[in-house]
């Protein structure tokens, strides 16, 4: 058992292509610096500050700037990326404000893997475990979601590209899905 | 499947981003060391169970993640309305329109 777990919290994907089994292109994402940022909206300002992006003050809204950018996730709460270097600079930002603008900064950046899904069937592939109406799910948004009983962020980057990020445990079961999904596709099923 | 509409995401999405958080609009008393054995388990256990309308909580887990407020009616499972935690509880006068509603 210990074995098995082990085994799945050592999971880094070896190559950055997930080998092609259908009509659209999965590919793992470079690892980026993520953070978990929650803060009452009424601080949202020094926030921006800390991070040099204006966040988004309505859920499934993104703003970038650079390689930062930010998703807002709930009432509270932001999902930050941004690059593996800046990690210290932007923990010492937060942390310089933390004093007068209570909120809680945590670094999430190794829980989770990024996907990415690029191709014309990319949203019918993602609907085969993801129950939300894609078509809603406008390019430049995101949103947390669920994907076959994982907690996932699915950002649409463009019409036909998204970027699914999940626990590092859980993507192996994700990406069997979608690879099997993907070569029903590619079957025609 | 359910849609639900989340007060927050200001959307109607599926059941499964959601996790039914039982009734709603139970305040936790003030003083517990007060309270006899039997009013801390009416407290704790006792709940009311209606056949028809509920007033319940709900949390957008799989989304928001925030816990909000439902108004259900438990013979058909339709959702009547959702609000915000802290918002008052809709009254009768509105429970009984959007019943009318969505019957019509
Ligand atoms: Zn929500």
């Amino acid at each position: 058992m210990e074995g098995r777990m082990d085994a799945y919290a050592r999971f880094r994907p070896e190559s950055s292509t997930v080998p092609a089994s259908g009509p659209v292109a999965i590919r793992i994402l470079p690892e980026v610096a993520r953070f978990s940022l929650r803060i009452a909206p009424a601080d949202l300002g020094v926030a921006s500050e800390a991070f040099g992006v204006a966040l988004p003050g309505r859920i499934g809204e993104i703003a970038a700037f650079g390689s930062r950018r930010a998703l807002c996730l709930g009432p509270d709460e932001w999902l930050l990326h941004a690059e593996e270097e800046e990690a210290h600079v932007i923990e010492a930002a937060f942390a310089e404000r933390y004093a007068a603008t209570p909120h809680s900064l945590v670094a999430i950046g190794d829980r989770e893997i990024g996907i990415s899904l690029e191709g014309e069937e990319a949203a019918t592939l993602l609907s085969t475990g993801c129950p939300i109406d894609l078509e809603r799910l406008a390019p430049g948004t995101g949103k947390r979601t669920i994907f076959d009983s994982v907690s996932v962020v699915l950002i649409r980057e463009e019409k036909d590209r998204f970027t699914l990020e999940a626990w590092r445990s859980f993507m192996p079961h994700v990406l069997g899905l979608l690879e099997t999904a993907n070569r029903e596709l590619a079957a025609g099923l | 499947m359910l849609l639900i509409h989340c007060p927050y995401c200001e959307q109607d999405l599926p059941e499964l981003e959601f996790a039914y958080g039982g009734e709603a609009h139970i305040a936790r008393p003030a003083d517990p060391s007060a309270l006899t054995d039997e009013e801390w388990r009416d407290y704790l256990f006792i709940r009311s169970n209606p056949r028809g309308v509920h007033f319940e909580r709900w949390r957008h887990v799989h989304g928001c993640a925030r816990f909000f407020n439902a108004v259900r009616e438990t013979v058909g499972d339709k959702f009547l309305m959702t609000y915000k935690t802290g918002e008052p509880r809709p009254s009768e006068e509105e429970v009984e329109a959007r019943l009318k509603e969505l019957s019509a």
